[in-house]
């Protein structure tokens, strides 16, 4: 059995934020597919955020992450209002739908 | 208790915003009342803030620094919200759009850049950014039946979003890799060789770059420009600017100045990048917002180009730089929303064609801010970019004031385009006429500072030179 070290929980974070940014990249279904992957950035740097903060043995990282925790549930709540006004004038929300704005 | 005395602008508007939220839901009409009441309140701000104007402390455990960079940078703030309630009244009336919640937007993210430029600490700054872009993605889809207004939005949110995560993501790294979230500290414990800490720096000035719209993270700029309420959009140009770049100012210079070697490779990457982009790309624009969105990202560009010299004078000039090009913002876009027929905004530049004989006093000031915004001397604008390149060049970076000087020539192209729009094209019908006297006070005002600046610049000079002292 292995010990489980700081490299491995920064590894995890790296590993979550990176398919957080390629599922933002290369989905071309759904918003809310957005809003979960975002989510999943999030989550990736409160792993980072805590296991730095048991290290470190510093209550800092901590802080941070409630008022990260804290901040996203109101930037969930925004985009999925923002979502619902645009579902009432389009009729949808996939995503390849949001192309009235180019130039 | 006597460190809250230093925050009384925020606590101010705090409590005037809790306050007219709740007061706000027992009026009947509330939104004239309201406005009136916001306006008044930043006016009263902004005493509130020269009050300890020429303080240099840090507060909260040296986690937040009230000094005359951070000072100087609310009292433009303040001035950019001001002028942008008062010229938009009219807009706002014709196009339905008189909520009361606008305001409450308007002064959150008023307070989320005041907590933006002053704070000194990455879950300040965290935080700050946040209350202002929560506020903005609202407020850009804030005209909820109209199918442009909510796609701005969605990609408002979806692409800021993405950059608070990459800002966030570069704070863990950066907090895990010095042990602390105070810049102070970061500043004592950064080292060079350490990768993560170079990782944590890049993405930090990614999300920076994001919320500023500097190359190449700018895409969402043009559509969130164009899908807006033009006063929106208005606000998007001025404000947010100003926020984004005295934050940008205050974490390189504070916390990362050990590493300037690193970032200025970088800052020098994005401020070329933008320059050329906002010069080239705008040529083929016919919306005039989109235009506009072009034409600030290109001024970002020139903004950043002060603050990768890395040095004082530098940061003066950007001070300079960013001041001018609120106060130019502020006239074109009070200019923009003129062009109005029968109630109908029109946004397309071919239909300024005659305006030189149809409206020949606004036909002039769109032309002077337009030769200003090219930079053509005597005007403001020739100033803004002449400080720039001297500290650039100052500096010794050559090549970054060369292929500036150049996209400048070019970025004149597509203003003189409009120019020729205006005053050589073949006539179109009038627009209407103009009933607000708060448009045409701030047009007057701005044209008029515009026009005039190089008879006394050495004011704005001294006091930006006096507020980059700071980082010394």
């Amino acid at each position: 059995m292995t010990e489980i070290t700081l490299g491995h929980y920064l590894l995890l974070a790296a590993i979550i934020f990176t398919i957080g940014i390629v599922g933002i990249f290369l989905n071309r279904k759904n918003v809310i597919v957005l809003l979960m992957s975002i989510e999943l950035i999030l989550i990736a740097v409160n792993i980072n955020l805590v296991a730095f903060s048991v290290y470190l043995q510093d209550i800092v990282g901590q802080v941070f992450t409630m008022f990260v925790l804290t901040v996203a549930a109101g930037e969930a709540a925004i985009g999925l209002a923002i979502l619902v006004v645009f579902f009432r004038n389009k009729g949808s929300i996939h995503v390849e739908d949001i192309n009235t704005l180019k130039g | 208790m006597l460190e809250l005395q230093n925050i009384f602008p925020e606590i101010f508007l705090t409590l005037l915003l809790l306050f007219l939220l709740v007061f706000g839901v027992f009026l009947k009409d509330p939104f004239t009342l309201i406005k009136k009441i916001t306006i008044s309140g930043m006016l009263v701000c902004i005493p509130l803030v020269y009050l300890n104007f020429d303080n240099q402390i840090l507060i909260f455990d040296k986690n937040y620094s009230i000094n005359i960079f951070s000072n100087l940078l609310k009292i433009i703030i303040l001035l950019s919200c001001i002028f942008c309630l008062v010229f938009t009244g009219q807009y706002l009336k014709r196009i339905n759009l008189e909520k009361f919640e606008y305001m409450i937007l308007i002064l959150s993210s008023t307070i989320g850049m005041f907590v933006m430029v002053s704070a000194n600490n990455l879950i300040g700054l965290y935080l700050g950014i946040e209350l202002q872009s929560l506020s903005l993605y609202v407020l850009s889809s804030i005209d909820r039946k109209s199918l442009k207004s909510s796609e701005s939005g969605v990609k408002y949110f979806v692409l800021g979003a993405l950059s608070s995560g990459l800002f966030l993501y570069g704070c863990s790294l950066i907090y895990g890799f010095t042990g602390s979230a105070n810049y102070l500290i970061i500043n004592e414990n950064f080292s060079i060789d350490n990768l993560g800490l170079i990782f944590g720096l890049v993405f930090i000035i990614v999300g920076l770059a994001f919320k500023i719209s500097a190359v190449p993270f700018h895409m969402w700029t043009p559509d969130v420009y164009e899908g807006s309420p033009t006063s929106v959009t208005a606000f998007f140009a001025l404000a947010p600017k100003v926020a984004g770049i005295g934050a940008f100012i205050q974490i390189l210079f504070v916390a990362f100045n050990e590493a300037f070697v690193e970032w200025k490779s970088i800052i020098i990457f994005i401020s070329v990048a933008s320059m050329l982009l906002g010069s080239v790309a705008a040529i083929g624009q016919s919306n005039i917002k989109r235009l506009m969105a072009y034409s600030s990202i290109g001024h970002m560009g020139y903004a950043l180009a002060g603050v990768a010299t890395g040095v004082t004078v530098g940061i003066s000039a950007t001070l300079t730089y960013i001041f001018i090009y609120v106060i130019m913002n502020i006239s074109a876009f009070t200019c923009i929303l003129f062009f109005s027929r029968h109630k109908v905004y029109s946004e397309d530049i071919r239909d300024l064609g005659g305006l030189s004989k149809n409206h020949p006093i606004i036909a002039a000031c769109f032309c002077l801010i337009l030769f200003s915004l090219a930079g053509i001397p005597p005007l403001a604008g020739f100033f803004a970019k002449f400080y720039i390149f001297k500290a650039v060049i100052e500096s010794e970076m050559y090549i970054l004031a060369i292929i500036g000087l150049l996209s400048t020539v070019v970025s004149a192209f597509y203003y003189l385009r409009v120019i020729k729009i205006m005053y050589f094209e073949e006539e179109k019908e009038k627009f209407d006429e103009i009933s607000g006297l708060g448009m045409k006070l701030s047009l007057a005002i701005t044209s008029f500072l515009i026009l005039f600046y190089f008879i006394s610049p050495s004011y704005l000079l001294n006091l930006t030179d006096i507020a980059s002292k700071v980082f010394n």
